[in-house]
């Protein structure tokens, strides 16, 4: 019996069981596309060819055996003469020995924190605090027509310069209870945060410039569509057609001595009606790509500081 | 005692010897250098056994064409005025148009990196097909994943610094689907931009990651790969009659000298 187990050490033999659990789970896979029959069929396969697999992985090796291996494996280090070495006694070691090697390896690993703990802080901290974005001036009332989209482009952050300048699609939805009433909608596709395009031709002739902000008003547009990977969203923001997970991201806004000023983005799940009388489902400003309802959004239990 | 006149053979023999001799007294490294090249290997070792060194190789002329490409590039996203495109934008244009030479370095290292990602996954392939992950090998093929996953890494990071439109966009992508891993997706995404979006520090961030964390993570990875390699011998083809892997191992005790016997087995078989 022992030559066998020297001669395979850990190698298990020939099997055909792990082909059926890869067809178990291609089955499994496409069925979460097509129906949920098929999935249940997949995972029934996969299941029954990963039993059969691991018995017969299991079979004949230490985990099925395991008192017989472990003596013999032990009888063979003590016939090795270099093994038989590393288990003879330690040399006899003073006090004063032990103390210097403790606090040699204690002192270096107390030195190695108090320099690793704030570089590595360094690193990770500043990505996660004094996050968020000051309300911007995006211009006057005046120049928010009633029911045309409007695409705003806005620095964020003046000290960080274009790489912070952001775009939205801004449209004036005349009074509502007395109160103006503003659709302001993010360009960041809700599937990996490309920039959502207007469906619709623009009117770039009577292009506004404000400090740094651009306002380029549209003609009429159908909704919203994504370049990179064909997300389409209707004139709300909901989701119509291709691969995002809910509606476009909206921003809050704010009206200071007749000007517009755009605040904080949040996320939306749908919106129901469309105006001034939009009901919107809002939630945590979350990353595209992410649920913000249903059951995958417990996959994102925490967000980060925005 | 009389003394032999050295021949002219003899003379220039001793002064090329003399260095290396120098080197090895103090060092022992010419030792560890021929220990390290001249190991026996199985007789019917197979040009897709060569994978391993070509990605080694592609890795190289990855380090050293970036090394040079960092003399030039200029990792800041600000608008220049006079040009009003982004500095480091015009960096890679000055590369790429203006020194002498920089097309073809900067071409080597973006094209050298589809060879050193294809090199690395046609490696894996053949360590698969051949069964070299098995048995005593199944460490090396984990560093081998971590390194494959660590070379995605750099092709990620590296994307992102031309700083045009194709790169910027492409990044906004990838950290979104970093985002959307469970849970500490969404942290994952804020670290790699350097906050909630692409930012002023989301360049220079990429950067050093590019060229200073993870090429120190590949080097040492790849240290430890050959060392393994070394320690655990070369394995035979599938189809060898000398079966690596497969007769006894001499010294097999759990803390024994595998390395040796990966080599010896070779002597015996024969």
């Amino acid at each position: 019996m022992t030559e066998p187990h020297d001669d395979h050490p850990h190698v298990p033999g020939p099997s055909l069981w792990p082909v059926g659990f890869a067809i178990g789970i291609v089955v499994f896979l496409v069925g979460l596309i097509i129906s949920w029959w098929v999935a249940g069929l997949g995972a029934v396969i996969a299941l029954a060819f990963a039993f059969l697999w691991v018995r017969d992985l299991t079979a004949g090796t230490a985990l099925a055996h395991a008192p017989d291996v472990a003596p013999e494996t032990g009888g063979a280090a003590a016939d090795e003469p270099a093994a038989a070495a590393v288990h003879d006694e330690p040399e006899e070691r003073y006090p004063r020995s032990k103390f210097l090697e403790l606090s040699t390896l204690g002192l270096g690993g107390v030195i190695g924190g108090i320099v690793t703990a704030p570089a590595v802080g360094f690193m990770i901290a500043p990505a996660f605090l004094k996050q968020g974005q000051k309300d911007h001036d995006i211009g006057p009332l005046t120049d928010y027509p009633e029911g045309k989209y409007l695409i705003v482009t806005y620095m964020a952050d003046a000290s960080q310069g274009e790489v912070s300048r952001r775009t939205a699609f801004v449209r004036y939805n005349g009074q509502l209870k007395g109160q103006p009433s503003f659709t302001i909608i993010s360009n960041h596709c809700a599937h990996l945060g490309c920039p959502v395009q207007a469906n619709g031709p623009l009117d770039e002739k009577n292009t506004k410039h404000i400090g740094d902000v651009t306002l380029i008003p549209t003609v009429s547009i159908a909704g919203f569509g994504c370049p990179c990977h064909g997300g389409q969203y209707n004139t709300e923001g909901n989701r119509t057609a291709g691969p995002p997970v809910r509606a476009l991201d909206r921003y809050s806004f704010s009206i200071r001595n007749g000007h517009l000023f755009i605040g904080k983005p949040f996320s939306v799940s749908h919106v129901d009606g469309a105006g001034a009388s939009a009901v919107i489902h809002k939630w945590t400003f979350s990353f595209p790509g992410e649920h913000v309802n249903g059951l995958e959004s417990w996959l994102y239990p925490i967000q980060p500081p925005h | 005692m009389a003394t032999r006149r050295l021949t002219r053979k003899e003379q220039i023999q001793q002064t090329i010897l003399y260095p290396v001799d120098w080197i090895e007294e103090r060092s022992g490294l010419v030792g560890g250098i021929k220990y390290f090249l001249f190991r026996k290997v199985p007789g019917d070792t197979n040009w897709f056994q060569t994978l391993g060194s070509a990605t080694l190789t592609a890795f190289i002329v990855q380090a050293l064409t970036g090394v040079i490409l960092a003399m030039y590039y200029k990792p800041d996203p600000t608008i220049d005025p006079r040009t009003k495109l982004p500095v480091a934008y015009e960096s890679m244009q000055h590369i790429t148009n203006d020194l002498w030479a920089g097309w073809l370095v900067r071409g080597m290292h973006r094209w050298g990196a589809s060879v050193f990602i294809i090199l690395m996954f046609m490696h894996m392939g053949r360590v698969f097909l051949f069964g070299a992950y098995k048995y005593p090998r199944e460490l090396n093929w984990i560093i081998g994943v971590l390194l494959l996953a660590m070379g995605l890494g750099e092709g990620f990071t590296g994307y992102l610094l031309p700083w045009d439109q194709t790169s910027y966009w492409a990044t906004v992508v990838g950290v979104n689907l970093n985002g959307t891993a469970p849970f500490l997706g969404p942290f994952l995404a804020q670290f790699l931009n350097g906050g909630t979006y692409i930012n002023s520090d989301t360049l220079s961030r990429f950067y050093a990651i590019h060229m200073l964390m993870i090429p120190g993570a590949i080097a040492a990875l790849i240290g430890l790969h050959l060392y393994l390699v070394i320690r655990l011998g070369v394995t035979s083809p599938p189809w060898s009659k000398e079966a690596a892997g497969t007769g006894p191992l001499d010294g097999h005790t759990p803390n024994g000298a595998v390395g040796r016997s990966g080599l010896s087995r070779f002597r015996r078989g024969k």
